[in-house]
């Protein structure tokens, strides 16, 4: 009864997330989207690569991984700094968000370059 | 040349820093000669220019070598050739009328008067100090081979001045008014020049104006170098000019000599510097460069013969006196290319030996002279003059009867000179001793002028002792520069000792108990062989003494082997092992497929994220459409894709600060665009929320 339950719950649970989530603006959906995928890569990078092969040279390793994941924690930022629901930053153009995003990501990837050897 | 300039000042250094302060200079010899005739002659019988055939002619005449008629033909040729076209340059016509004046060719009766109008219109129109010197010693030479034709040249006051103009105040002169740059080579061919223009002129110069030439030759002596041994040179104030010192000193020389005889009331030069002049040309020895070579010899020619001072050079054939040969010592004078000296008496003032410097072991001793082989010579030593390294200080006085020349020498000349003669060898003997006690268990005395057969026998605990006495020929004791004892083993493995010389004998005492090691151990019949030598010794000797059997004890483990020695003597000039470099071994990379593999891999999520983008439906729709805006739009997209590709571009081979640098322009530009295009959205957005 209590399985059941819980896992019914953990079923209710993954609708009204499901269609909590739907009802999102599109433009944060592509954020979020966007996470993912630089998250993924990070993933890739650094699970299935290092495992198998070893983390030489490391300093490529290192700008790699550090790219994906600083380019993620950015789009996060973005994504906090637009989303119309969050009261604390209304006063804040979305344009201006999405300037301040690509100037870290530019600064972010120059570090990476010379990093990456 | 300038290379070349530069390694030969180098090499004169050196020459000049080994030979110190005593030094002996030879004039010009038979060698120089011999040198002369294989740099001039040209190897396939022509010269390649007029300025090089010049050279070598005058360089052959001044020594004597007469070769004029293998090559004489061609050489006119061309000579005839340049004086008899009108387009030839003053600087052809000069060298021209040089070649002729030592070839004679036939040049014709119209030659003479088309260069005579060509040297007067270029002494006319000259401004550069070189065309004023081709064109007026042109005219000179002219005047010298035809005598017929009649030069004259108008305005030799204005031409004088023109050419004092290019002078500078140190002395030296300008090449042209509108270089400032001066050089001492230009002293010299302006020095020339202007005793040409003297011996020109149709009638007498200002005094003053010859005065105050004068004045600057004396500045110009201000400017003159020296080295340690009394060499005087002129060199050029900067470093990269195209004159070294040779060709400056002798171009001095020459404009000195050409205007002390061109002006009548004589020139006062300091005779130490111009023997040191003569004394620097000397020390050149034999120049491998034909440049060099032909100004040496011009240089030496108008030094011999002058109207200032005419420099004598005191040389000795041979710097070794043999006591035991009681040959007489011979010192030569003579002019600087070996012609005859007049009448002057030598003295030898004083003979310091190298051990004691203060005291001299000959004081004023007179030389006597030789007719028949032109020198002097001192026949007698005195009694305590013993072997050994002396500096001879000569000195020179000319007969004051009325000569035509000034002759002048230096003061004092110092030459180096090594008295040598039989040492005696006295109670040599050789003893083995009991280390202990010291007594002599045996003892053999030695005759070391011929090999002996002494056999010896020791053990280890022994000691071997040989000793001799070294006297000189006056009987004072002796110390050789080598003594050297060698013991040779039947394995041919060798061992040089060292004798100490000490007060009256020379002596060495092995102790085997030491030695052991040294000599790896090794027992059995040893060859004796000693070598006893020196500058100063006639007699130096190396001689078998005998053997002498050692009895060591056995090796012990750790003891060092004897080193394995070749039967070929001369293997170790041979070559050595090869040395096998290690260089760090690169890293292992893994391989290149599993880098491409992954490579795709990671491309994945990107195609992951674009299908993902299509399926939520993503649009750009929001782009601007009117031009303004899509212009700054499309900029702005297209700034970012060019800072990315900046990027892949600093990966693959740009540097730090050239990214840097590209990147401030781009991001600049990006900031100004991406602000437009930003705030236009804003705008556009703005209006919609309002409308």
């Amino acid at each position: 009864m209590a399985r059941s339950s819980t896992s019914k719950d953990a079923q209710d649970l993954f609708h009204s997330l499901r269609s909590a989530y739907l009802a999102t603006p599109t433009n944060l959906k592509i954020i979020d989207l966007y996470v993912c995928f630089a998250v993924f890569t990070a993933l890739i990078q650094q699970v299935a690569y290092m495992a198998l092969v070893g983390s030489f040279p490391f300093n490529s390793f290192l700008s790699g991984v550090l790219s994906c994941i600083g380019t993620a924690v950015l789009a996060v930022c973005l994504r906090i700094q637009v989303n119309k629901e969050n009261k604390e930053f209304k006063d804040l153009a979305p344009e201006r968000a999405f300037a301040d995003f690509v100037l870290c990501n530019l600064v972010l990837h120059l570090v990476i370059i010379n990093f990456l050897g | 040349m300038m290379a070349g300039g530069g390694v030969r000042f180098l090499v004169l250094i050196l020459v000049v820093a080994i030979c110190g302060a005593a030094s002996v200079f030879q004039p010009i010899s038979d060698s120089h000669r011999s040198a002369a005739v294989d740099v001039f002659v040209p190897v396939d019988g022509s010269y390649k220019s007029l300025d090089e055939a010049y050279e070598a002619l005058k360089a052959l005449e001044i020594l004597g070598i007469d070769k004029k008629s293998d090559f004489s033909s061609s050489t006119c040729e061309n000579v005839v050739k340049v004086l008899g076209s009108s387009s030839s340059t003053l600087k052809d016509a000069f060298y021209a009328l040089n070649v002729n004046g030592i070839l004679k060719c036939k040049i014709g009766e119209a030659g003479p008067k088309d260069i005579v109008s060509q040297l007067q219109a270029g002494v006319k129109d000259a401004k550069l100090l070189l065309d004023f010197y081709y064109s007026v010693r042109g005219l000179v030479l002219v005047k010298e081979q035809f005598p017929g034709a009649d030069i004259s040249l108008g305005n030799a006051e204005a031409i004088f001045r023109s050419i004092k103009a290019l002078s500078q105040s140190d002395g030296r002169w300008r090449y042209s008014s509108s270089n400032p740059e001066s050089s001492t080579f230009a002293a010299g061919l302006a020095y020339e020049t202007l005793a040409g223009v003297i011996s020109l002129a149709p009638s007498e110069l200002d005094p003053s104006l010859i005065q105050t030439l004068k004045k600057g030759i004396l500045k110009l002596f201000d400017s003159i170098q020296k080295y340690d041994d009394g060499t005087f040179y002129f060199d050029e104030k900067s470093v990269d000019a195209s004159q070294g010192p040779i060709s400056t000193t002798a171009s001095v020389i020459r404009g000195l000599t050409s205007f002390a005889a061109s002006e009548s009331t004589g020139l006062n030069l300091p005779g130490d510097k111009i023997v040191g002049l003569a004394k620097f040309f000397l020390g050149v020895g034999i120049p491998g460069d034909a440049k060099d070579f032909f100004n040496q010899i011009d240089a030496l020619a108008c030094l011999e013969d002058n109207k200032f001072s005419v420099p004598l050079i005191l040389s000795l054939p041979s710097t070794v006196i043999s006591l035991t040969k009681k040959e007489p010592l011979k010192v030569k004078v003579s002019t600087v290319l070996g012609s005859k000296a007049p009448a002057l008496s030598v003295k030898l003032t004083q003979a310091l030996s190298s051990k004691s410097v203060d005291s001299s072991v000959i004081n004023n001793q007179e030389l006597k002279f030789d007719s028949d082989s032109a020198t002097y010579f001192l026949d007698s030593f005195p009694k305590n003059f013993d072997v050994g390294k002396y500096t001879f200080v000569f000195e020179i006085l000319v007969d004051d009867s009325a000569h035509e020349k000034v002759y002048i020498t230096e003061a004092q000349t110092k030459v180096p000179v090594a008295a040598i003669g039989v040492i005696g060898i006295e109670n040599a003997e050789i003893a083995v001793l009991d280390s202990d006690i010291g007594s002599v268990e045996s003892q053999k005395k030695l005759d070391l002028t011929k090999d002996g057969e002494v056999s010896l026998s020791a053990n280890h605990l022994q000691k071997l002792r040989l000793s001799f006495q070294l006297t000189t020929p006056l009987g004072k004791s002796f110390k050789p520069h080598q003594a050297f004892f060698k013991l040779k083993h039947e394995s041919q493995v060798e061992h040089i000792f060292l004798m100490k010389t000490s007060g009256k004998k020379s002596e060495l005492v092995l102790d085997f108990l030491g030695l052991v090691e040294k000599l790896y151990y090794l027992s059995g019949k040893y060859e004796i062989q000693l070598t006893i030598g020196d500058a100063s010794m006639e007699n130096s000797l190396l001689s078998n003494i005998g053997h002498i059997e050692l009895d060591l004890p056995e090796r012990p483990e750790k003891a060092p082997r004897p080193p394995l020695q070749s039967t070929e003597p001369y293997s170790r000039y041979g070559p050595k092992a090869e040395i096998s470099h290690i260089f760090r071994i690169p890293e292992k990379l893994p391989a290149k497929q599993l880098s491409l593999v992954f490579l795709g891999v990671i491309v994945l999520p990107f195609i992951g994220f674009l299908i993902g983008l299509t399926r939520l439906g993503v649009n750009i729709k929001s782009f601007p459409s009117s031009t303004g805006s899509a212009i700054s739009a499309l900029l702005f997209h297209g700034g970012i894709g060019a800072v990315l590709l900046l990027y892949v571009l600093f990966w693959l081979k740009l540097d730090l600060f050239t990214t840097l640098k590209a990147l401030s322009l781009l991001g600049v530009f990006l900031l100004f665009v991406g602000h437009r295009t930003l705030s236009q959205l804003a705008a556009a957005s703005n209006k919609l929320k309002s409308a």
